[in-house]
């Protein structure tokens, strides 16, 4: 993913070599070991750095963030430190308050696990399988499009538009993901469709 | 943004109004100080507030919510008063020159062909005198009084100094030192940026808000020059990009327009497209419309989209009406809706009047949101005492939510506000069962597919035939769906000098939206993306940010157009092409050809001698100062009051809010009147959140922890309110309760001779999260938006304010 030398493996590699040279050449030969048995491990050394960008604002800060975990079964991905690139053109490495504090939105309390479902009249949400929420959403869309698509206006003018369910799109989704919702929402004839950039 | 971000560094004086970015765009705005520190250059902020922009200005200038146009037109009339025009600019690159319909008019505050029972206008007068040639007429004197420039003249007369204090409340000489200071920037080697967001977006004028500015950049030579511009600040990570990608109602990617149920057929549809050029020899460059249209059609549907089938066309939905946001909620308390989704959305919290809110939602059959926080909106239907005071047992909606990635689990790329396409990596794997927003539409669009393939049912082609050619068609990968947003030939792609050269091979990825074609033999999802990710890879990672100090960054990430950083920067030229400023040189005419730091935004083979006009989009080869029949409301900006406003409208006192502005009845009666409402409200954020989503975010729920409201000293005062007591604050619409600010902060105002209290009412509390419960502005908000765009006004309204013993109780 990153092609250059990351900032964090020079850091690292420099410092081992100050560690290694000046002290010895002092002629602190014994001190030098103890001295590195003192210091902590720099906690960012083994972790993965992978470059995103804030999702807040459209200054697009460019982060970068620090995650423990290879991603094997044992081994989840976690992020554990968030920061400001200094290589982006825009932030050079500074963050605001809401994206110094990242980390905690990745970690959210309020992050949701599980898909949810609320019966009509009910005071609950209730766990359900992905499979039950999607056949059932797919089933409620199908119902109401056959019933409700007007394939003709009043004058006869071939009109295709189905105007009885809408679709909120997310403008901090990315681009990738509005093709693909653009497509989903455009090719069943919905007309009731908007984004953030509205309000 | 016509300009980007560092770009800023550039300017001379930049102008802080209908924004601010030290507080909403903090990293953004260091390109403000650093062009202080380094250029010597001013900043100028004019806001309700004194905000912590204002608080670094050079000169800060109070006004009243609402009434910028008021202000803007006051700089117009200074500019054009006192001679403080870029003339060359104006004449050449402007429609200053050109001569309208002697028909068109102006009184009392209304353009020529109101209709009042409609609100709408009859525009046909609103436009240039066209001669026997087809070309629009010219005055290049500029005398003729049915000129654009004679018709702005007399248009912007009435804002004087005076009138401008009458009605914004802005004191004379503060605005006259503001106006001369932007008259500074008239010269061709000053340049001022207008840096504008949702401060004057969220207004029943709000289009015309930015035209006003656009026009004051327009008469200063202020547009396609580095350190200049319209610099849309712009919300949400990406709203540039959904904007880019057309998910509106009325929208196809790249902005083109969905057909409406006036255009039958394709030719119907494409006659009001043509674009022919409106002067000799400009490139208006929308006349290839049609290849963009087709390009997308076979994208979409491939080899369903035929000659013979007018490549689809019928597959589009055509509109009635635009759905908006405003009228789709309207049409949820008419009980028409049956179901809604919201894609990371949270509309309950952030459209306007929230009882209407709660109303459409629970007529609706179901709702399904997706959001990887837990969102107010999911659960309207949850009683949380005074914070949402729902009887639950009532409400029949079927709800589903849906837990979905969030930014540092996602691999794609996001459009900044300088339109720079930037890709980014995932870091971790969704919590618990969360699943990618890609996976979820893929699984929702191939379910209904199944249903209809296996049951039939109505008008199944379009989706039955959609391109679907993902290796998972169950997980379309970001890399997949970035080649279909740039395009592929799906032909052999001859040259045009030589036909036996093959260009570009039948399969392999177009470099350019000019390989474009309207014979079917490509595809692009989203033209002006068009470059984005081609045979040479994924342009949008770019990483090499050297630039020679420049700010343009050409090798950073992939910008939109063509990786033009500057748009219109052959108006960074003269008409010979010679540099207006040569410290600031960014494309020039060269001898033999044009060069510069930027990609010119210009046919690479006009001599300069060929006069062809920098504003290439459009017909008359410049940019619009009387902007025709385009806007709704008018070909020029005016001041209309909001719809709740304290004072009548002091230029047109008859006509209350825009005479053009669509508004639902019941939400015309629920407007409130300055006798019962007698305090100007105005919706804003804080530095320290991001509308709702950061209330989740415990840091920034600590931070600032609790709903609040600002006034003034002297509000506090007349109305007994101790500095952190509790007041109650109520609209026509709804009431909430907050702790109050008392702040020197707001000011009152003195407007048309009366003072005028402001109440600030930030919008980042609500009943999830990590922060205290709260309100926020949009239980008061009117349900009413821009007459060209139906953004709400959130940020101009009447309330009342009182003293209580104690907060809401949950």
């Amino acid at each position: 993913m990153i092609g250059e030398l990351s900032r964090r493996q020079f850091l690292r590699t420099a410092g081992a070599g100050v560690a290694g040279t000046t002290l010895g050449a002092m002629g602190f030969g014994g001190a030098e070991q103890a001295l590195a048995q003192s210091v902590r491990p720099f906690k960012l050394a083994k972790t993965t750095e992978t470059r995103n960008t804030c999702p807040y604002c459209s200054v697009a800060c460019g982060i970068l963030m620090y995650g423990v975990g290879d991603g094997s079964a044992n081994n989840k991905q976690a992020i554990m430190h968030i920061e400001g690139d200094p290589d982006h053109p825009v932030n050079r490495g500074t963050l605001c308050p809401k994206g110094a504090a990242l980390l905690d939105f990745v970690h959210s309390d309020t992050r949701l696990k599980y898909p949810m479902h609320r019966k009509p009249g009910s005071d609950k949400f209730e766990r359900v399988t992905w499979e039950f929420a999607l056949e059932r959403i797919a089933r409620l869309m199908k119902d109401d499009r056959d019933k409700n698509f007007v394939a003709k206006s009043k004058d006869g003018v071939t009109v295709n538009r189905w105007t009885t369910v809408g679709f909120l799109a997310a403008s901090a989704t990315t681009n990738e993901t509005a093709t693909l919702t653009y497509k989903v929402v455009r090719s069943a004839g919905i007309v009731a469709f908007d984004n953030q950039a509205r309000v | 943004m016509t300009n980007s971000w560092a770009d800023i560094g550039w300017t001379d004086l930049a102008i802080i109004m209908g924004g601010n970015a030290a507080e909403a765009h903090p990293c953004g705005f260091k390109w403000v100080v650093e062009a202080k520190a380094n250029r010597g250059a001013k900043l100028i902020v004019v806001d309700p507030r004194y905000t912590r922009s204002a608080s670094v200005a050079d000169f800060y200038c109070p006004i009243r919510p609402g009434t910028d146009i008021a202000f803007l037109g006051g700089v117009i009339n200074y500019l054009l008063s006192n001679d403080k025009i870029q003339h060359d600019y104006v004449k050449n690159y402007t429609n200053a020159a050109y001569l309208v319909n002697p028909a068109y008019g102006f009184s009392d505050g209304l353009f020529t062909g109101y209709d009042e029972a409609k609100r709408d206008y009859d525009k046909s007068s609103w436009d240039y005198q066209v001669g026997e040639d087809g070309f629009a007429k010219l005055d290049d004197t500029l005398q003729d009084p049915n000129c654009v420039f004679q018709l702005m003249k007399k248009h912007f007369a009435i804002y004087t100094p005076e009138m401008v204090e009458r009605i914004c409340g802005s004191p004379k000489d503060k605005f006259l030192k503001v106006a001369e200071m932007i008259a500074s920037c008239s010269t061709p080697t000053k340049t001022m940026t207008s840096m504008y967001a949702l401060g004057w977006t969220q207004h029943s004028k709000g289009s015309q808000n930015i035209r006003a500015m656009a026009m004051v950049q327009l008469l200063l030579g202020n547009i396609g020059v580095r350190g200049g511009g319209m610099n849309a600040l712009r919300g949400h990570s990406n709203i540039q990009g959904l904007t880019d990608l057309g998910l509106m109602s009325n929208l196809i990617p790249g902005y083109l327009t969905l057909p409406t149920e006036k255009e039958p057929d394709f030719n119907a549809y494409m006659s009001s497209r043509g674009f022919k050029p409106l002067r000799p020899g400009q490139m208006s460059y929308w006349q290839n419309y049609k290849k963009f249209f087709v390009s997308f059609q076979k994208s979409m549907w491939g080899e369903a989209a035929t000659a013979e089938n007018n490549w689809a066309y019928d597959y589009l939905p055509k509109l009635d009406v635009t759905y908006d946001m405003l009228r789709v909620f309207d049409l949820m308390v008419q009980g028409k809706m049956t179901g809604y989704f919201c894609q990371g959305f949270n509309p309950l919290m952030t459209l306007s009047n929230r009882g209407k809110l709660t109303e459409g939602l629970s007529k609706l059959k179901w709702l399904v949101t997706m959001d990887p926080l837990d969102t107010e909106t999911s659960r309207f239907w949850e009683n949380h005492g005074e914070f949402n005071d729902v009887k639950t047992g009532d409400i029949q909606t079927e709800v589903f939510q849906l837990p979905t990635s969030c930014f540092a689990e996602d691999e794609g790329s996001l459009v900044n506000s300088g339109r720079w396409l930037q890709w980014h990596y995932p870091g971790q794997e969704p919590p618990g069962e969360a699943k990618l927003d890609t996976w979820i539409m893929a699984q929702i669009g191939q379910k209904l597919k199944a249903l209809y393939q296996k049951e039939g049912g109505a008008f199944p082609d379009p989706i039955l035939n959609l391109t679907w050619n993902y290796a998972d068609p169950n997980n379309p990968t970001p890399q997949e769906l970035a080649k279909e947003m740039n395009g592929s030939a799906l032909a052999d792609q001859m040259d045009p000098k030589d036909a036996t050269k093959v260009v570009v091979e039948k399969g392999k990825q177009l470099s350019g939206f000019a390989q474009l074609k309207d014979d079917g033999s490509t595809q692009a999802f989203c033209w002006i993306y068009t470059g984005c990710w081609t045979e040479a890879g994924n342009q949008m990672a770019r990483r090499d940010k050297e630039d020679g100090g420049t700010g343009l960054a050409p090798k950073w990430a992939w910008s939109w157009p063509a990786n033009r950083r500057i748009l219109y920067n052959r108006a960074s030229s003269d008409v010979a092409g010679k540099p207006w400023d040569d410290s600031r040189k960014l494309v020039y005419w060269a001898g033999d050809k044009w060069a510069g730091i930027d990609v010119p935004d210009y046919g690479a083979a006009f001599k300069p001698e060929q006069t062809v006009g920098p504003f290439i989009m459009n017909p008359e080869g410049v940019a619009r100062l009387f902007t025709r029949k385009m806007m709704r409301d008018g070909p020029f900006p005016t001041h209309y009051e909001p719809f709740e406003a304290p004072v009548a409208n002091a230029v047109a006192p008859k006509i209350r809010g825009n005479p053009a502005a669509r508004i639902f009845k019941g939400d015309f009666a629920a407007l409130g009147s300055s006798d019962k409402y007698p305090y100007v409200a105005t919706s804003y954020r804080l530095t320290e959140h991001f509308h709702q989503w950061t209330k989740h975010v415990w840091v920034n729920a600590v931070l600032q922890p609790e709903f609040f409201v600002e006034i003034s000293e002297e509000l506090a005062k007349e109305k007994g309110i101790t500095k952190g007591g509790w007041v109650r604050v109520w609209s026509n619409r709804g009431s909430v309760k907050a702790k109050a600010v008392v702040t020197k902060r707001i000011k009152p105002l003195m407007v048309d001779g009366k003072p005028t209290h402001i109440v600030g009412i930030p919008q980042h509390w609500g009943f999830m999260g990590a922060a205290k419960k709260g309100m926020n502005p949009n239980s008061l908000t009117p349900f009413v938006g821009d007459a060209n765009i139906e953004t709400p006004e959130y940020k101009a309204f009447l309330v009342n304010i009182e003293a209580i013993a104690s907060g809401p109780v949950a």
